[in-house]
């Protein structure tokens, strides 16, 4: 319980810094941390997946996708307002996710991962097809009329800074509770036995197949939340956002953070966020920062900072 | 015009794109069968070999052939030898472990990918074709040059069959690929034998780019499309099966040119990356292959 208590009151740390700093940080980098947050909610989406449940896919991006095309294809073509575009991207996550787990998670290891890239790039190629809807890598430009939460009489508006950066964070604290709280349950427990050993788990009688899909679908839907805030927050929605590279950022990230933790996508997001914007005053090449952070990630810090911080002195991190 | 020529147009272009695409998914299903590595980078190999085939094809005036003939020769050895020291520094010391290589093949087309558009640029350069030529065929006339890339592919993958079933090389490489651990006991190094196949790979990646680049121009981002027809390839044909390679990558190109023909490209592509993945979870051993022991 001890620990319990611990990591319960290092998450609200978190959470309250993050809240601080909407007040300290100076204009440009609140931007820079409200994109980021969005982000790290769709990199805890995939941590669920991979990180905990040992799902390596390669394609998440559809996820994403389906929650920004979710939300903003109603929006720009039926005039739709914020909250039930929400409604839809949530729905249209998890009838994603739910049908591509389905599939998919016929096949495991290696086989998983090209399944994924290729539903992955059927959907990417679907939003190009469509092009007359979805404008293609062009993208649409969602209406700043549409772009507010009315919410218990207030009307919040999504462009104001302040505003958004308070949006962002609710969400992550939102995911970040969720991820939590369904981590230390049972359920979450018997997600990370099956990544340690399917085998056993299935001898000891659970339905590995059924807890697997619960996970990608939760995890689909947390991603499809994110796109949905992505598009509502930062008003553009395009197909670039389902290409194959928002597949392996949110990788990125949670490799860079610690798979397996919760705090992990959090840090490994902004990590990366500041790498790539320290890089680029120096150099245009920010994909070879991905690149070589990628290879000598996986080389020598395999279980990432918050991974690391964990096996060395934190034990008790969730 | 009636639907026969379209159709053999469609055929011909079919082929060129099935010629190329065997050669580089024969280097694809090689490092997967031998090394069960999923080599992602094996694109930007391609690519690598296109864009060093123009800059080696740059120093050499005269007749092009001669340019197009060194480039034949350097690019798939440069390709080779980078492929080679990735394998060295990177994929050995993680021991092959498969999810771990995918995320460094991963990195590794990020940093090639950078490094052609920082140095090459964003423009698409061609390299003049060894010899201008057209055939004359019932309705049209056809490049002579498209005509020997699919003899040149047929002749180098009847080498490769030859070097994987009847050579002292083969049988190492195909005795590794069949049980890695009885194959070191007979004092097969199977470390080099990893070195030289991921070698191997690479350059005929390079080496079918070198061929398609009189035809489409060397441009940074080339290596994609290729990248995911090779993938589909592979798959469809079982992985590390040499007939089965050729077949799928003749279904694939002539499934490809015909119906970007008559629909839309995109469609084309959908479609056939949907039924990839259908087949991968409903057949994972491929069409062709054979269930896994």
């Amino acid at each position: 319980m001890m620990a319990g208590a611990k990591s319960f009151w290092l998450h609200v740390a978190v959470v309250l810094v993050l809240f601080a700093l909407n007040f300290l940080l100076p204009e440009y980098h609140r931007g820079v941390f409200s994109r980021a947050m969005v982000l790290a909610v769709f990199a805890m989406g995939y941590n669920l997946a991979f990180g905990y449940t040992g799902l390596l896919s390669l394609g998440h991006a559809m996820f994403f996708a389906a929650g920004l095309y979710g939300a903003g294809l109603p929006i720009y073509h039926l005039e739709w307002s914020a909250w039930p575009a929400l409604g839809t991207a949530l729905l249209a996550g998890a009838a994603l996710a739910l049908a591509v787990g389905f599939l998919a998670l016929r096949t495991a290891g290696v086989a998983f991962m090209i399944v994924t890239l290729m539903f992955a790039q059927v959907f990417y190629l679907a939003t190009l097809y469509f092009g007359a809807y979805t404008r293609g890598e062009e993208g649409l430009v969602l209406p700043q009329a549409a772009r507010a939460l009315p919410l218990l009489g207030w009307n919040l508006v999504l462009t104001d800074p302040p505003t958004r950066y308070m949006i962002a964070l609710t969400l992550l604290a939102s995911v970040l509770a969720i991820t939590f709280l369904l981590v230390r349950s049972p359920y979450g427990r018997s997600l990370i036995a099956i990544r340690e050993n399917e085998e056993r788990m299935r001898m000891l009688g659970y339905n590995v197949f059924a807890n697997k899909l619960g996970a990608v679908v939760v995890s689909g839907v947390i991603c499809a939340t994110a796109g949905a805030a992505y598009g509502l927050l930062f008003g553009y929605i395009g197909s670039g956002f389902a290409s194959i590279q928002y597949s392996i950022l949110p990788l990125l990230w949670v490799l860079l953070g610690g798979a397996a933790t919760t705090l992990g996508p959090i840090i490994g997001t902004l990590f990366m966020f500041y790498a790539v914007d320290l890089a680029s005053s120096y150099t245009s090449a920010y994909m070879l920062v991905v690149g070589l952070a990628l290879i000598l990630l996986i080389l020598f810090f395999p279980k990432g900072i918050v991974g690391t911080i964990r096996e060395r002195w934190l034990p008790w991190l969730p | 015009m009636a639907f026969g020529p379209y159709l053999l147009l469609a055929t011909l272009e079919g082929l060129v794109t099935a010629a190329v695409l065997a050669l580089m998914a024969l280097g694809l299903s090689l490092v997967f069968g031998v090394m069960r590595v999923v080599n992602v980078a094996h694109g930007e190999f391609y690519m690598l070999g296109a864009v060093l085939a123009w800059w080696v094809a740059s120093f050499f005036g005269g007749h092009p052939a001669l340019g197009f003939l060194a480039a034949l020769v350097l690019s798939p050895i440069m390709v080779a030898t980078i492929a080679f020291l990735a394998e060295r520094l990177v994929l050995r010391r993680l021991n092959y472990e498969p999810e771990a290589t995918i995320v460094a093949t991963i990195g590794l087309l990020y940093i090639i990918q950078q490094l052609a558009l920082t140095f090459y640029g964003p423009d698409a350069r061609p390299v003049q074709a060894p010899f201008d030529m057209r055939i004359a065929l019932p309705w049209f006339g056809y490049s002579g040059y498209k005509l020997a890339v699919i003899a040149a592919s047929i002749l180098l993958i009847l080498v490769a069959w030859i070097l994987l079933t009847r050579t002292r090389l083969g049988l190492i490489m195909r005795a590794t690929q069949y049980d890695r651990e009885t194959a070191q006991t007979f004092a097969i190094p199977i470390d080099r034998v990893h070195a030289g196949v991921f070698a191997l790979g690479a350059g005929l990646a390079a080496l079918a780019a070198v061929l398609i680049v009189p035809i489409q121009q060397a441009h940074y981002l080339m290596g994609h499309d290729p990248l995911l027809l090779s993938f589909i390839v592979v798959i469809i044909g079982g992985l590390g099966s040499l007939r089965g390679t050729v077949v799928a990558a003749l279904l694939i190109g002539l499934s490809d040119g015909i119906i970007s023909m008559f629909f839309s490209p995109t469609l084309a592509k959908m479609l056939a990356t949907l039924l990839v993945a259908l087949v991968l979870v409903f057949r994972p051993q491929g069409l062709f292959g054979v269930a896994a022991r």
